[in-house]
């Protein structure tokens, strides 16, 4: 299975044809699009990425029955991890969660009445908890790993909550995609509803992947570091 | 507060019908719905009438009883069936009936004996898995709004009186009708419906 995996001498296009949600994924490596015919690796050298770390997750997000072991793990540079989740993190608060409430609020407002109210509550709800889970996760298990790769021993022990509360976020995610196309009246702004099913959708997919990466390869590089120093 | 319980009772005699509903009504917690004097049109009523409990005089089955009970079964699986008895009925048909009301019985064994039949039922009665209606049963409602209400299961099936596998059953069922998992969007769900 590995064989199909992308490598770094393949063309970044070429990737991105056979996954184009890879597209997404470049601004949070710092890669610019224009990058023509040349391969991963260069691109990579270019902007300065492990073109291996870069890969991993590229791979992740692309075949759904990879990932990594820590084998793999302990041979990659695993240095640009922490900057890649804070740019998803970043993305998904400062762009996606204000541009999907955007359109929600005025699809709500024009349903109006219950309706509309109930929409708004359910995702500023939503907005919340989503949001005060990257901040837990940023306030302990990042620095922890940063501890850990700049040789310190850090003694903080995480929160057993990451799975769990990982699937309950993308339960609700579906669970407002399910509301919006099922059961809010259909005639209220029709094409700007369908596009925020898709906007939903296409997040809840990217935050799927994301809390993959947390769940099976931070979570336990993080405890393979921490054996490791001891 | 308990919702009544509604019960259709298909029974030709008035005064066995008035006597069962004078009983019934006396407990507080029964609706007793019109009678109807036999069973021929009772598939086509169930859907709109929908009661919680039926009492029929097995005599009024057709001549092919077991197919005839199993179809009402089907269009209420929620609805226990129980043969009011008065007169001699052929052993076989009686073992088509998993409850039986003797009118011989006092009034308070008779109240007793429903209620441990409606309890029983909710208690036993496994919520069918791939049911081809996407409609939630009267049941599934009732277990939905305590969800949405932010109960767990522990409390809805306390204040149900089912058990928690009863109620786990109904909400796995509930979110295979929906689509939606979460607690947050079954609330949502309940409101736009008009559910609570």
């Amino acid at each position: 299975m590995n064989n199909r995996l992308f490598s770094k001498k393949m063309k970044l296009a070429d990737i991105i044809a056979a996954n184009h949600n890879i597209i997404l994924l470049l601004p949070r490596f710092g890669i610019p699009l224009g990058f023509g015919e040349k391969s991963v690796g260069e691109v990579c050298d270019a902007a300065g990425v492990s073109a291996d770390f870069m890969l991993l997750i590229c791979n992740v997000y692309t075949f759904d029955d990879y990932l990594p072991d820590i084998e793999v793990l302990k041979n990659t540079d695993m240095s640009p991890l922490i900057h890649y989740l804070l740019e998803s993190h970043k993305y998904y608060t400062d762009e996606r969660l204000p541009h999907i409430e955007a359109h929600l609020h005025h699809i709500a407002d024009r349903v109006g009445g219950r309706y509309g109210q109930i929409l708004k509550q359910f995702y500023g709800d939503f907005r919340n908890e989503i949001t005060e889970h990257f901040q837990i996760e940023e306030q302990l298990d990042f620095p922890k790993l940063i501890s850990l790769q700049q040789g310190q021993a850090d003694h903080r022990k995480l929160p057993q909550h990451h799975d769990k509360s990982h699937s309950t976020l993308v339960d609700k995610m579906n669970d407002l995609t399910q509301i919006v196309y099922k059961y809010l009246p259909g005639n209220v702004l029709p094409e700007e509803t369908m596009e925020l099913v898709f906007d939903i959708l296409q997040l809840a997919a990217d935050i799927q992947k994301h809390a993959l990466i947390e769940d099976k390869i931070l979570t336990p590089y993080i405890a393979w570091m921490e054996r490791s120093m001891k | 507060m308990k919702a009544l319980t509604s019960v259709l009772i298909v029974e030709p005699s008035e005064i066995i019908f008035y006597g069962l509903r004078c009983i019934l009504e006396e407990t507080g917690s029964y609706n007793v719905l019109s009678p109807m004097s036999d069973a021929t049109l009772l598939d086509e009523k169930l859907p709109s009438v929908r009661p919680d409990l039926l009492i029929v005089n097995p005599t009024l089955l057709s001549a092919t009883p077991r197919q005839q009970l199993s179809s009402w079964m089907a269009l209420r699986p929620q609805m226990p069936v129980v043969a009011l008895v008065y007169q001699y009925v052929d052993e076989a048909l009686m073992d088509l009936f998993k409850y039986r009301l003797d009118i011989r019985r006092t009034r308070s064994e008779i109240a007793s004996l429903l209620k441990s039949v409606v309890d029983d039922y909710a208690e036993n009665e496994e919520p069918a898995e791939n049911t081809e209606s996407y409609e939630l049963s009267d049941r599934e409602t009732d277990v939905l709004v305590l969800v949405a209400k932010g109960l767990s299961s522990k409390e809805i099936a306390d204040k149900l009186n089912i058990s928690v596998h009863t109620v786990n059953s109904h909400r796995k069922n509930i979110t295979h009708k929906t689509g939606i998992k979460s607690v947050a969007g079954l609330a949502v769900y309940a409101m736009i419906h008009n559910l609570m």
